[in-house]
């Protein structure tokens, strides 16, 4: 007797779903963090748009973007937690033991992962827009904005469970946290590339994939709709959610190891 | 006819990475319907070869069929027919005993509307009941372990897997667990591989033992066969002086061969069996040495093991099992 996959991710899905909500301690910082740092950001860097060429206003504009790249950090974290817990717990080993498929069992678990990149989304879009932000490319914009921040947030997620399946330890994923930190900081997080005076540091958050998926968001928020922007956070989120999962199907055969 | 077989394994081993052999060539057989008991003490190989049995580890040599399927080559199969309640009782503290059960139905491709009932049957079965819509975080150790069968269960398995099921239970929890097994074995049919490291367990419950020591097969048989094989009885003797220890030793010495006893007492495997316990008194009143206390102990499982490891497994070395891969 076998279920279908459409049965065994719904059901891995819930799952997932109902204890990530059952953890606060994962839900409330995931989403208090990113904007207590858009908060001191905007008010400490607000000097910055008057800077010759900054392209925003407002500070709050130009920084909201990064608060769902930063959120999405944090569901790496969770999601590999969670996955390094059941392999510890020997969750994993039960799970193995049903005629579940390897492909099921990572989008079932997955899919908290993305339920929180959701919340964190919608959450951090309505507290813009009520500290004054304005969408440039309008209630459309927002609709991509949040599809933009999922995909983010499920590629980081698939990055997370990928090292949660290599390494079997949810210490390996606290300590890979730093790691995850340093790419966001030397991004185009708080300046436009193109107003950067430190050359190493302009050089680096150019190839940094993390400045263009901040820099897709942030486009919608102050400039309007930007193509090319767009299609470059939209093609590295995709190439990260690839790689993530690619990483997480070869680390799971191993992991599993059933015969 | 399939259903009928058990299982049947042949110079199975499992070596890892670091050169350790926690399984080292072993041969059993259970039938079906059987209660196995695999007695062994720590890091004796036990848990591993569950694991390779039930294909969640690869051998390394050597073959294993379980249910009639080879357990490398038809691993998928030998997963249908098995259930398994692991070492440790593997359960997301943040769900419910309900939603563990819905979940593992669900799994295994049960129909769902039979999943609402046979998740109520199988929390009423294990005593659950009650606490269904708990999570599992607040959970005893014996309400998990029960749990934890509940889950093995889901797909009515011919073949049960039991590691170390009572291992930290309370004597009420253990005994409700050994009952629940009984009834699977003998109303149901179910064949139970049963591991354990306590001697009564083994003792009661199972209908055959194997005792494993460093991954080998020691000894096997009925507890009634293997407690035969060693015949005699042993007398523990526990001077009523330190300073007699020696005299009393040398006076028992000539009703049978020393052997390994309680910390204070002085141990023979009596040569006459039960009838020579008059005998001993006697002479130990002629020599004039007295006793504060005097045990004469039938065969155990533990004799069993200690005449062919010559360590008790009660005080056998606690090693880690060794199953990083």
């Amino acid at each position: 007797m076998s279920s279908a996959f459409p049965t065994q991710v719904g059901n891995l899905a819930r799952r997932s779903i109902v204890r990530t909500l059952r953890q606060p301690l994962y839900v409330v910082p995931s989403l208090l963090f990113p904007l207590m740092l858009l908060a001191v950001n905007s008010s400490g860097l607000r000097a910055a748009t008057g800077l010759p060429g900054f392209p925003a206003d407002s500070y709050l504009d130009f920084a909201l973007g990064f608060s769902f790249v930063q959120g999405a950090l944090f569901t790496t974290s969770n999601a590999g937690t969670e996955l390094a817990r059941d392999i510890q717990t020997g969750f994993l080993s039960r799970l193995s033991l049903t005629p579940i498929r390897g492909t099921a069992l990572l989008a079932g678990h997955l899919a908290g992962a993305v339920l929180l990149g959701l919340l964190q989304s919608v959450v951090y879009l309505l507290v813009g827009i009520a500290a004054g932000v304005r969408l440039e490319a309008g209630a459309g914009g927002a609709v991509v904005l949040l599809a933009l921040a999922l995909l983010i947030a499920t590629g980081f997620g698939a990055l997370g469970a990928a090292l949660a399946l290599r390494t079997g330890t949810g210490e390996a994923i606290q300590a890979s946290f730093p790691l995850f930190f340093a790419f966001l900081f030397l991004s185009s997080m708080n300046l436009p590339r193109n107003l950067m005076e430190v050359d190493w540091f302009r050089t680096v958050a150019t190839y940094n994939p993390v400045s263009y998926l901040i820099e897709g968001i942030r486009s919608l928020v102050i400039t309007g709709w930007d193509g090319q922007a767009l299609g470059l956070g939209f093609g590295i989120a995709s190439a990260i959610l690839v790689l993530g999962l690619a990483a997480a199907s070869i680390a799971l055969r191993g992991r599993l190891g059933r015969t | 006819m399939e259903g009928e077989r058990g299982i049947e394994v042949e110079g199975l081993v499992r070596e890892f990475k670091n050169g350790i052999r926690a399984v080292d060539g072993i041969d059993l057989s259970v039938a079906a319907g059987e209660i196995y008991g695999f007695l062994g003490p720590n890091g004796a190989g036990k848990s591993t070869t569950v694991l390779v049995l039930t294909t969640l580890l690869p051998p390394t040599a050597g073959r294993a069929r379980v249910a009639g399927h080879d357990v490398v080559e038809e691993g998928h199969l030998v997963r249908t027919a098995i259930g398994a309640a692991l070492q440790e009782a593997a359960l997301d503290p943040f769900l419910t005993g309900r939603e563990h059960l819905r979940l593992q139905t669900a799994l295994h491709g049960i129909a769902k509307p039979a999943r609402r009932q046979l998740t109520a049957e199988l929390l009423e079965r294990v005593g659950l009941a009650e606490a269904a819509d708990r999570k599992v975080g607040g959970y005893s150790g014996g309400m998990k372990r029960r749990l934890d069968l509940a889950l093995a269960l889901v797909h009515r398995p011919r073949i049960l897997f039991l590691d170390e099921p009572t291992t930290g239970l309370d004597p009420q929890s253990r005994t409700a667990l050994w009952e629940e097994v009984g009834r699977l074995a003998h109303d149901e049919g179910v064949t139970v591989f049963l591991t354990t490291q306590y001697l009564e367990e083994a003792d009661v419950l199972a209908d055959r033992v194997a005792i494993i020591d460093h991954g080998r097969i020691v000894a096997e048989g009925t507890p009634a066969a293997l407690k035969a094989q060693i015949g005699r009885p042993r007398l523990e003797a526990v001077p009523a002086e330190g300073a007699d220890r020696e005299a009393i030793a040398a006076v028992l010495a000539d009703f049978g061969e020393p052997c390994a006893g309680a910390p204070r007492a002085v141990a023979v495997r009596l040569a006459e069996g039960a009838e020579g316990l008059t005998e001993v008194v006697r002479a130990l009143d002629a020599a004039g040495l007295a006793v504060a206390d005097l045990q004469l102990h039938a065969p155990s499982l533990d004799d069993v093991f200690l005449a062919k490891t010559g360590r008790s497994l009660e005080g056998a070395a606690e090693e880690p099992e060794r199953i990083e891969a």
